[in-house]
């Protein structure tokens, strides 16, 4: 029993050397170890505080940081590169952020779709080589118009077309057009992002307001949208019908021009001439691989014609008794490849 | 009628990365902050601006000039200023005689203001003062807000977070044990005051693994009194608190733990036919060639209806 007495004596001195890390409070501090921030809701005293102030909320703060430290040194430690560290949980107080969160894009009308059928976007070379200007010619830019430019530098007009048109006046016609068409498409894709609705045809109304013609337009729109084109509407007195430019096709039944004015003879027979001239100048084209293609087929056919009707050779056929002579073919015949499938009668190999 | 106008995109590719890097992301790192001075800025508003500023230095910027504005009056400057340092957090310091030693602190949200506090530096001790060793800068400090009028009053309560906000650089996963070397305190009384203290740890040796805590004061030590604020809208406040998905964890499905502790887990399996089940093989049993060709008939249909169905269905 001395001994025991003895150990616990020296414990007990070992321990009274040490300050205790434990401390009393009346309410227990909310933690959030993942922030290291403690708030303590027990009441100040606020005598002590007026008097001694400086020494009050230092002994106060010693002693919330020793619970904080306490639970902090509770969490599971690891060893990294020759220091211990603590893995922090979550921290529970939400601060507000600096920026909204992100929202993912709106997808394009095509996106939307490439993504319904799967399909994925291809990347192309940057550059490729012209077999014509024997060059590697990249996909857009200067270099890409500078080598265009050099490979049509004559462009043939087409059988069907007027041997007067101007192709290259043709294609940057068409390239403005294209051009348009992607801008459009843009602008529709960003209403659309915006929820914003736009008219199917024509330009969106941007003020609020519709103004005076455009009123007058739809009520003549709307006057004429019947069965019969709006022969029996009523009128109101002193109204006019919607007039100026684009106004005309709008208003249903009333898509007929003016009819043209009789012409001098002169002017009928040019017309006609024309009218011969295109016709005339259309000329079938040729498709060489597809004549050619056909012309070997009606051969082939002819061949295997004569060759059916001919009468077989003396002699020269090697029969197998009971062979059709109509179902030879030069293959041999081949087993199931591999597929075997025995309650099904197959015509295989005969093997002996 | 005016066309809708074409997004501005940038010319050049280091104007790009600009504009990319200040795009919003979903997981933020710390938030950057910008310290300036108003109108008049007495020596002591200056001077624990700049204590702060030192407090919180990779992440801040200390701007020296004087700017003529008034924050709870016109806050535009200060937007523009935080959109310019792309900083969420500000402080501004003043001096007027109805409002001596003015000092503003703030944060915005999507480079508008969110909250803007106003606190008076009633006394003031620099952290130049205390001649002492001081904390290595950029560690994490632990933060302790002292007093229940933190909870109870509603300009404190925001003002709490926005301390947090301000002082607690940035989440971690890991923190080094003997890197916690630094405790800011806040005690507020119910008269508005709110003790700002900081003090340095020095861990002893108490016989045990946790240590015993003692403290240092380093400085800054500042008593302030809370005067007039501005606070965020529930909504505007609710909104700017919203977490991303990112961040939010995924719940998995048909797990849970009883009291003990004990996994369980749900399965849903399919139901079981027991017309194609194979049991104990016996000559007995053996189908007939007449049975066989029957199943195999039946087999041979069902696929074919299955077929035409999916034709339908397509």
């Amino acid at each position: 029993m001395d001994i025991v007495n003895e150990i616990l004596e020296r414990e007990q001195k070992k321990a009274d050397k040490y300050k205790p890390i434990t401390v009393e409070k009346h309410l227990e501090l909310e933690f959030d170890l993942g922030s290291l921030l403690a708030s303590d809701t027990n009441d100040l005293d606020i005598k002590t505080l007026k008097t001694n102030k400086d020494s009050y909320l230092l002994a106060l703060t010693r002693d919330n940081a020793q619970l904080l430290l306490n639970k902090v040194w509770e969490l599971p430690t690891e060893r990294i590169e020759e220091a211990i560290v603590v893995r922090l949980p979550q921290p529970t107080t939400i601060l507000p952020r600096a920026k909204p969160v992100p929202v993912p894009k709106p997808l394009t009308k095509w996106q939307e779709f490439a993504k319904a059928k799967g399909i994925n976007k291809k990347k192309k070379d940057k550059l490729q080589w012209d077999e014509q200007l024997q060059k590697w010619v990249p996909l857009y830019g200067f270099k890409k118009t500078a080598a265009e430019k050099e490979k049509n530098w004559l462009i043939e007009v087409p059988q069907n077309l007027d041997p007067m048109t101007d192709m290259y006046e043709k294609k940057a016609g068409e390239k403005s057009e294209k051009v348009a068409k992607n801008e459009l498409q843009r602008l529709k894709n960003l209403a659309r992002a915006k929820k914003v609705k736009i008219p199917r045809v024509g330009l969106p109304v941007t003020s609020d307001k519709a103004s005076a013609t455009q009123l007058s337009t739809a009520a003549s729109v709307a006057k004429a949208s019947t069965a019969s084109l709006g022969k029996f509407q009523d009128k109101l007195p002193k109204e006019k019908e919607a007039r100026g430019k684009g106004v005309h096709e709008l208003i249903p039944g009333k898509e007929r021009k003016r009819k043209a004015p009789i012409p001098t003879p002169a002017a009928e027979k040019e017309y006609n001439l024309n009218l011969l001239d295109n016709i005339l100048s259309k000329r079938p084209k040729i498709d060489m691989d597809k004549a050619v293609a056909k012309s070997i087929n009606e051969e082939e056919v002819k061949r295997s014609h004569e060759k059916k009707n001919m009468k077989p050779g003396l002699g020269k056929r090697k029969t197998q008794g009971k062979g059709n002579a109509t179902n030879f073919s030069a293959k041999k015949p081949k087993a199931g490849k591999g597929k075997r499938a025995p309650n099904k009668k197959s015509t295989g190999r005969k093997r002996r | 009628m005016p066309v809708l106008q074409r997004i501005k995109k940038p010319t050049t590719r280091k104007g790009k990365k600009v504009l990319l890097s200040k795009e919003p992301k979903p997981i933020e790192g710390p938030k950057q902050s910008i310290f300036l001075q108003g109108r008049n800025p007495s020596e002591r508003t200056r001077k624990l601006l700049k204590d702060i500023y030192d407090l919180k230095k990779p992440d801040a910027a200390y701007l020296s000039r004087k700017n003529d504005f008034v924050p709870f009056e016109d806050s535009s400057l200060i937007e523009k200023l935080c959109y310019k340092k792309e900083a969420a957090l500000f402080g501004v310091g003043s001096h007027s005689k109805k409002r001596p030693h003015n000092i503003v602190l703030g944060r915005t949200f999507d480079y508008g203001i969110l909250d803007m506090i106003e606190l008076g530096a009633e006394e003031y001790k620099a952290m130049s003062e205390f001649h002492n060793i001081k904390v290595l800068a950029g560690s994490k400090p632990c933060l302790l807000f002292n007093g229940p009028a933190w909870e109870l009053n509603q300009d404190l309560k925001r003002l709490k977070s926005l301390f947090s906000d301000f002082f607690h650089r940035e989440k971690v996963e890991t923190i080094r044990l003997q890197g916690l070397e630094h405790v800011l305190s806040f005690t507020a009384t119910d008269d508005g005051l709110i003790y700002f203290r900081s003090y340095r740890i020095s861990l002893k040796k108490s016989g045990q693994r946790t240590p015993r805590v003692e403290l240092e004061e380093i400085g800054p030590s500042i008593d302030f009194k809370l005067r007039r604020t501005k606070l965020a809208s529930d909504d505007l406040y609710k909104e700017a608190c919203k977490i991303p998905r990112e961040m939010k964890p995924i719940k998995k499905k048909n797990i849970s733990r009883d009291a003990f502790g004990t996994k369980h887990g749900r399965i849903h399996m399919g139901k079981q036919d027991i017309n194609r089940l194979q049991t104990r093989k016996m000559k007995g049993l053996k189908k007939t060639t007449e049975e066989k060709k029957k199943i195999l008939l039946q087999k041979k249909k069902d696929k074919k209806a299955a077929k035409q169905k999916q034709h339908v269905e397509v």
